[in-house]
């Protein structure tokens, strides 16, 4: 194998010069990142708990990615090799979203899924929708959406 | 065993170890990604599960993200060692990281222990079924990470496949990036 | 370890083997040709128990509640449990390891020109684990309750609770049966895609490799980055099973659509990942046998790409009628449409390949030519489905199954057959029978159109696929339409009849053939251009290429045919 790894391995170690005095850095750099997205949401701001619990999510992932992973000096295919399976995750997302996400829709309205789970919510609901009630004590009728 | 000539050769340019982890990251992408995707469509679609991940333990979390973290530097500093050639150091580091990795197991050994005494059971509802199944397969990838490292460092301490120490130190970033994920979706979303 | 010695080194390693004994060559040997052949006669005894699932359910369509010879009475748990498994069993356990895995192993290191795959214990495993997940498939059918019955698509919430489908250790048999064989075709996939990028022969660029190569590397990707969702959701689908949570119970704020959008993620992009090795046995077939390059290479490789990325964006058209949003129905209505675009291309430049050339009508020839006539008239049904408007009518019909069995026929049945017929003589290093080849070639597609043009008919009168007993459906029970679907189970039964002369012509000859040289049909790729059948190491000395797969009758050679290995 070493024969294989070798002349890589040259090229690599040469590149990898630059990074190797700040892995600890990043490491610093990741920790004070890991501390604003615990203390973000104490805040108890709704718009400041999705941004520094999401968005520094990312920040640290780009971090791990690039500099752990040295993705900043591997073969570039490799790169969009992985941002394909990014993207597909988010097509999957984008096209199930519509009728995964939502209990209702254009034609129909999914009443065991809406009513499922919210503490309570079997009792309350009950006399106000009497159509809504047996729909959600019967046992999964066929596909979710009743249309 | 002597590897066949087809290992040794590299036309893409990329290491044959190290390409097929690739390949092996990318379809682990999409595995998380099908998982993690199908808990942001109900977590979306259900307001209600805010109040149920109100009872995670933030703090667990945090703590296991720092380990996490740190065991991840470790891993990248053996692979720095391994490069240099200074394989004693490589299998030093790896165990260091292998040790974060069981810290974390502990931990969350620990965590699910209380969670479930106090009724919070996969069952209890669809947050909690997503809760132990996204972490529990998390938490098989570091056990899995973990044993594979042990047999990495043994071979690192005499100077064997140090190039391992790469690949096995990626595999484990990406353990990581995993749970840097993890961590605000279960946790911190609340 | 005890294997090792027979990689020691290759020039020698060829007189090791003899000294292996029989468990070590036949079942642990991490040799790259012998995976394969396990892979392909694995696949094939699969493919016999499919095919008698087969012949017992539609025996049961046609002469229903009379007891099937070789079999019994056939219950309607037993009719669903057939149709899931035989649907199960074709396309994971015959058409996967068959296509991909058999033929890749075998051919991808001889193509590339290496000795072996870039890691052949991994490869070994992988078809220990496939060995594994064939071995719980079949336990499933001696399990109380008996085997899955909820189709091969395991819908829930169906498939999720034993009330109701009353079979409480089936599903979760067939579903942790599906995990290890992804698992097993995961391991193998990285395999081959990283020895087809990494291990080529010196000199041999990406677009000197051939079709066949290419082909089944798009197909490992395709499989590598659709299976995901696919596995989590077998994960939470087993927890639904095992342990109670409520993933897919709408009752408990789960969704059953989600495991179709999860299933069918996976499940067409699988379409092409079965579909795409074929094409690339059909590229070397027709080149070979007409003595042409394949008309605009890169055309085709662009094209196949084109359809790989295009089958990420058509799943939901499996779900036009199970509540999906209309607005969705609309744009997977559009990119199902488009998808018959590349396909419709690959099959004209196969077709250009063949014009002018000189043909010669061998029995892989026939075979690869039959593929793409039966192909196209799966492509072409398709459009009617994937229109959603149509779909609304014709979903769940035998309208469908004939459909798909005018793609999967010739994708799992035709194209293992033409690889098979051409590649035997470098496999087992002997010829197969021409005569008994046509006979069974002519027999095999007469049965097959016999069989699925009736359910055409049948589908469009609306026969649905889910009913085992037409006799309690008055307007379906009419002797018209009995009539049709007695012939179509005679046409199986013919087509099942002449099976047993591939068998002798495939098991008789590995012993009795005529010996074959190392370059019988006087093809280029580099297969050919080492011993028949490959010794250990295939190759003495390793080759160099000089060109790429396809130079047929070069002007101004003698030859017309130009190894790629050959330096002048």
């Amino acid at each position: 194998m070493s024969s294989a790894a070798e002349p890589h391995g040259h090229e690599t170690e040469a590149a990898h010069g630059g990074h190797h005095t700040n892995y600890v850095k990043i490491w610093g750099i990741l920790v004070v990142l890991l501390v604003v997205s615990v203390t973000g949401p104490m805040l108890e701001i709704r718009i400041v708990t999705l941004l520094t619990a999401f968005g520094i999510a990312i920040v640290k992932a780009y971090l791990v990615a690039k500099y752990f992973m040295h993705l900043d000096i591997e073969k570039p295919f490799v790169v969009k090799l992985l941002v394909v399976c990014l993207g597909l995750m988010m097509l999957f997302f984008a096209a199930t979203a519509p009728d995964i996400m939502k209990h209702w829709g254009a034609n129909w309205r999914n009443e065991s899924a809406k009513n499922a789970n919210i503490p309570e919510a079997h009792h309350e609901a009950a006399p106000a929708h009497g159509e809504a009630a047996p729909a959600a004590a019967a046992p999964a009728p066929g596909a979710a959406p009743a249309r | 065993m002597v590897k066949p000539i087809a290992t040794l050769r590299s036309a893409s340019g990329v290491p044959t170890g190290r390409l097929a982890l690739w390949w092996v990251i990318a379809s682990e992408i999409v595995i998380f990604g099908g998982l993690l995707g199908s808990y942001l469509l109900h977590r979306l679609g259900h307001p209600e599960w805010s109040t149920y991940a109100s009872h995670t333990n933030t703090w667990a979390g945090a703590f296991n993200t720092l380990v996490l973290l740190t065991s991840s530097l470790s891993a990248v500093l053996g692979h720095k060692a391994a490069e240099a050639g200074d394989g004693k150091k490589a299998a030093k580091m790896l165990m260091f990281t292998c040790l974060g990795g069981l810290t974390f197991l502990v931990v969350k050994g620990f965590e699910w222990t209380y969670e479930i005494q106090h009724g919070y059971t996969i069952t209890a509802n669809g947050f909690w079924s997503f809760y132990y199944t996204a972490a529990g397969l998390h938490g098989l990838h570091v056990i899995a990470g973990c044993i594979i490292m042990l047999f990495v460092a043994a071979d690192a301490r005499k100077n064997k496949e140090l190039q391992r120490v790469e690949l096995i130190g990626i595999y484990w970033h990406f353990v990581d990036l995993v749970w840097i994920f993890l961590f605000p979706l279960l946790y911190i979303a609340k | 370890m005890a294997q090792s010695h027979a990689h020691d080194d290759h020039a020698h390693a060829h007189g090791n083997h003899h000294e292996e004994g029989w468990f070590l060559k036949y079942f642990w040997s991490t040799d790259h040709k012998m995976i394969a052949k396990q892979y392909l006669l694995t696949g094939m005894a699969l493919g016999v128990i499919g095919a008698y699932f087969a012949y017992v359910f539609r025996m049961q369509a046609a002469f229903p509640n009379k007891p099937v010879p070789g079999y019994g009475l056939v219950t309607g748990a037993d009719y669903n449990a057939l149709v899931t498994n035989h649907g199960a069993i074709m396309i994971f356990w015959v058409a996967m390891p068959v296509l991909i895995a058999a033929f890749g192993n075998f051919l991808i290191p001889l193509m590339v020109g290496c000795d072996d795959m870039v890691f052949p214990r991994l490869n070994r495993l992988s078809y220990q684990i496939f060995l594994i997940s064939a071995i719980v498939l079949a336990g499933s059918f001696f399990v109380e309750g008996g085997a899955f019955g909820g189709a091969w698509t395991s819908y829930p919430p169906l498939s999720a609770k034993a009330e109701y489908n009353l079979t409480p250790l089936g599903p979760t048999l067939w579903l942790a049966a599906v995990a290890l064989e992804f698992v097993a075709f995961l391991l193998g996939g990285i395999n081959f895609v990283t020895t087809a990028m990494n291990s080529r022969a010196p000199g041999m660029k990406a677009f000197d490799l051939p079709m066949a190569v290419w082909m089944i590397v798009i197909a490992s990707i395709l499989f590598m980055c659709s299976v995901g969702p696919l596995i989590a959701g077998a994960v939470m689908l087993m927890f639904d099973q095992t342990i109670g949570t409520g993933f897919f119970d709408p009752d408990r704020g789960g969704d059953p659509v989600l495991w179709q959008h999860l299933f069918w993620f996976f499940g067409h992009p699988e379409v092409y990942v079965v579909l795409l090795p074929p094409l690339g046995f059909v590229a070397e077939i027709i080149t070979t046998f007409s003595r042409k390059r394949l008309f605009a290479y890169k055309t085709v490789l662009y094209t196949t790409i084109g359809t790989g990325v295009l089958s990420f964006f058509v799943w939901a058209h499996h779900q036009f009628i199970a509540g999906v949003d209309p607005r969705m129905s609309n744009v997977f209505s559009v990119t199902t449409v488009l998808i018959s675009i590349p396909i419709a291309e690959l099959c004209f430049v196969y077709i250009a390949t063949l014009y002018a050339g000189s043909i010669s009508f061998r029995v892989p020839m026939l075979w690869a030519l039959a593929f793409i006539a039966e192909f196209l008239v799966g492509g072409v049904t398709g459009i009617f489905l994937g229109a959603s408007g149509a779909d609304i009518y014709f979903h769940d019909t035998y309208f469908v199954v004939a459909h798909f069995h005018y793609t999967f026929f010739p994708i799992a049945i035709i194209g293992t057959f033409a690889g098979v017929t051409y590649w035997y003589p470098k496999m087992f290093g002997r010829h197969m029978d021409e005569t008994l080849g046509k006979i069974h070639f002519w027999v095999t597609i007469a049965g097959f159109n016999g069989i699925f043009i009736p359910l055409f008919i049948l589908g469009a009168a609306g026969d649905h696929r889910r009913i085992f007993d037409y006799s309690n459906f008055p307007e379906l029970a009419s002797p018209e339409l009995q009539a049709m679907r007695v012939f179509a189970t005679v046409s199986l039964l013919v087509m099942l009849a002449v099976q047993p002369i591939f068998a002798w012509n495939f098991f008789r000859n590995m012993w009795k053939g005529k010996i074959a040289e190392a370059n019988p049909w006087n093809a280029n790729t580099l297969e050919w251009q080492c011993p028949s059948p490959p010794p250990h190491g295939n190759f003495n000395p390793m080759p160099e290429v000089y060109r790429g797969p396809y130079e047929y009758s070069h002007p101004g050679r003698a030859d017309d045919f130009w190894p790629q290995n050959s330096p002048t």
